[in-house]
């Protein structure tokens, strides 16, 4: 049988859960990180990062909308995804994520996002014309009282509902890792610290993505660069990373010494089918290399223009790398046999419903939204709107 | 009072929230459907509806009650607990009327080796043949009697 080694049992030939099913704790893990990076900022007080605080939010509801889509696409009957809700079971993972998912997208972000910007869509719901006069109308509930008071209140409702939040998040995120952590047919899944892993592993991307799309973004505008605040989010991005980085080594040092049945062909995967996403792309260019680049912008005076740039290329590294070790643990977990005695192959699709060209359509959907969102709800702190001054 | 004044804006929030979740549901209560959770974790409604569907199988007792025969060389053998069915296929129709419909007589050179064929994932104390090499091509039961059999004394003929 082509692409297949050894003795596979007749179901463990064909991979079901495919490259959408890699991206979709990816993007899940992108919400929680760049929500944790704003948070920074509202809960921790680290004013240095206040510039990225409102591009994270809009960050993570962008990833937020589409992380499900997925899941949809997977589905061989979509239209009964909703029964998750209306009839959900309490053994079920993935309907317990349905409800922690829409608590997460309505009670913690769109609110947090509502509340800090309500002064602005007062405000352009009087200025603006047209349509986004309506939209803006829309958005403030029928309630212009921006008094200092009612402003005073959001701000501390806001705290609030960030501290709320930062669980949430975890909760979000750390449930995807539940998901798979908690399969004990799979022993390259099932992993009390798999949660956990994912946890760190999704502060890492979001903080990432963030930083990169920060710099990114403010290059595109003709802006200067926050070196405080791009400074700031690459030693938190250091700090997560050297923690993430601990606990996957302590996970691979845990499987080595215990060296189960399962051991033998996990660790022939991984030098061989899984070697070039796990060791090369994971390891080496996604986890060692950024991780030296961050080092080196810690501990070594390094020129401003020399930071930028290591920053984006530690960065972009550092997503590619993420993305990978959400490959390996995704497909690598679909690619051995229970019986441990022989290895199938993984081949990507282009144009199906869980293709390649799906996979970067739905890579590249949360940054429309993004603009879209942008556009709509500027970010910016260094141009914010004056009072009475035209939106559009 | 004009804190809930200035918190009026938190209210319509929250009113929204309220709402949705009255919409889910009203949704729920035209959607689930009335005997879902009657008996567990599904809908009631399906247990009848299933027991409603014509059978298909008539079940071992009823071949035995006409085709003795088969019977008498079938308890000793090493198929004495293999269904007529599991290899005839269905015929309840046929044990109904047996007039009505005549159960076609299966081609043993691709029955056997659903349960026969070599696989790495069967027992290894159950028989098992790589069909090419051991039959080539012919069906098995030129050598063994299908409904006992092995080749030894109370096997085929």
């Amino acid at each position: 049988m082509s692409g297949v080694e050894g003795y596979m049992y007749p179901n463990e030939v064909t991979l079901y859960w495919s490259v959408l099913i890699v991206l979709y704790p990816y993007i899940t893990g992108l919400v929680a990180g760049a929500f944790i990076l704003a948070s920074l900022e509202r809960v921790f007080n680290v004013t240095a990062v206040k510039p990225t605080y409102r591009l994270a939010l809009l960050t993570a509801l962008s990833f937020l909308i589409v992380a499900p889509l997925p899941l949809q696409f997977h589905l061989g009957h979509p239209e009964r995804s909703p029964e998750m809700y209306f009839t959900p079971h309490s053994t079920s993972a993935m309907a317990m994520f349905g409800y922690v998912y829409l608590w997460y997208l309505m009670a913690v972000l769109t609110f947090e996002i509502w509340l800090d910007y309500r002064r602005e869509i007062v405000l352009m719901s009087q200025t603006s014309k047209g349509l986004m006069r309506v939209i803006y109308k829309v958005m403030t509930l029928g309630s212009s009282n921006i008094s200092p008071r009612a402003l005073h209140i959001d701000e501390r409702v806001s705290w609030v509902v960030t501290l709320v939040g930062i669980p949430s998040a975890f909760l979000l995120h750390g449930y995807v890792g539940f998901i798979f952590g908690s399969i004990k047919a799979n022993p390259w899944w099932s992993s009390p610290l798999m949660p956990v892993v994912f946890i760190f592993s999704a502060m890492v991307s979001g903080i990432a993505c963030v930083m990169v799309l920060y710099m990114a973004v403010t290059k595109l505008r003709g802006k200067k660069i926050d070196m405080r605040c791009v400074d700031t989010i690459g030693m938190y991005l250091f700090y997560t990373f050297i923690i993430d980085f601990s606990l996957e080594m302590l996970d691979l040092i845990h499987r080595i010494y215990e060296a189960d049945e399962s051991f033998r062909s996990l660790d022939f995967m991984v030098h061989t089918k899984l070697y070039f996403s796990q060791i090369v792309v994971q390891i080496g260019l996604g986890t060692v290399t950024p991780l030296l680049l961050l080092a080196l912008t810690q501990m070594v005076r390094l020129p401003e223009i020399v930071r930028k740039r290591m920053y984006v290329v530690a960065g972009a590294l550092t997503l590619i790398g993420i993305f990978a070790m959400r490959w390996n643990v995704v497909i690598g977990g679909q690619l051995f046999s229970k019986s441990f005695l022989g290895y199938t192959t993984y081949k990507m699709a282009l144009v199906t419903k869980e293709g390649l060209l799906v996979a970067v359509g739905l890579t590249l959907l949360p940054l429309a939204i993004l603009w879209v969102l942008v556009k709509l709800l500027p970010p910016w702190t260094d141009e914010r709107a004056p009072e009475g001054a035209a939106a559009d | 009072m004009s804190f809930f004044k200035d918190a009026g804006h938190l209210f319509r929030f929250v009113g929204i929230f309220v709402l949705l979740f009255i919409i889910f549901l009203v949704a729920r209560g035209y959607v689930v459907p009335k005997s879902f959770g009657q008996y567990g974790h599904y809908r009631g409604a399906a247990m009848g509806e299933i027991a409603a569907h014509p059978l298909h199988f008539a079940g071992h007792q009823a071949c035995e009650t006409c085709h003795v025969d088969v019977q008498d060389v079938k308890k000793n053998g090493k198929h004495a607990h293999v269904n007529c069915e599991a290899c005839h296929g269905p015929l309840a129709k046929h044990a109904d009327d047996p007039a009505s419909m005549t159960p076609t007589k299966p081609d043993t050179a691709t029955l056997c080796v659903r349960c026969h064929a070599a696989s790495a994932a069967r027992p290894k104390n159950f028989p098992q043949v790589q069909a090419e090499e051991h039959s080539t091509g012919l069906p098995c039961e030129t050598c063994h009697q299908p409904h006992s059999p092995a080749m030894t004394a109370g096997g085929a003929k």
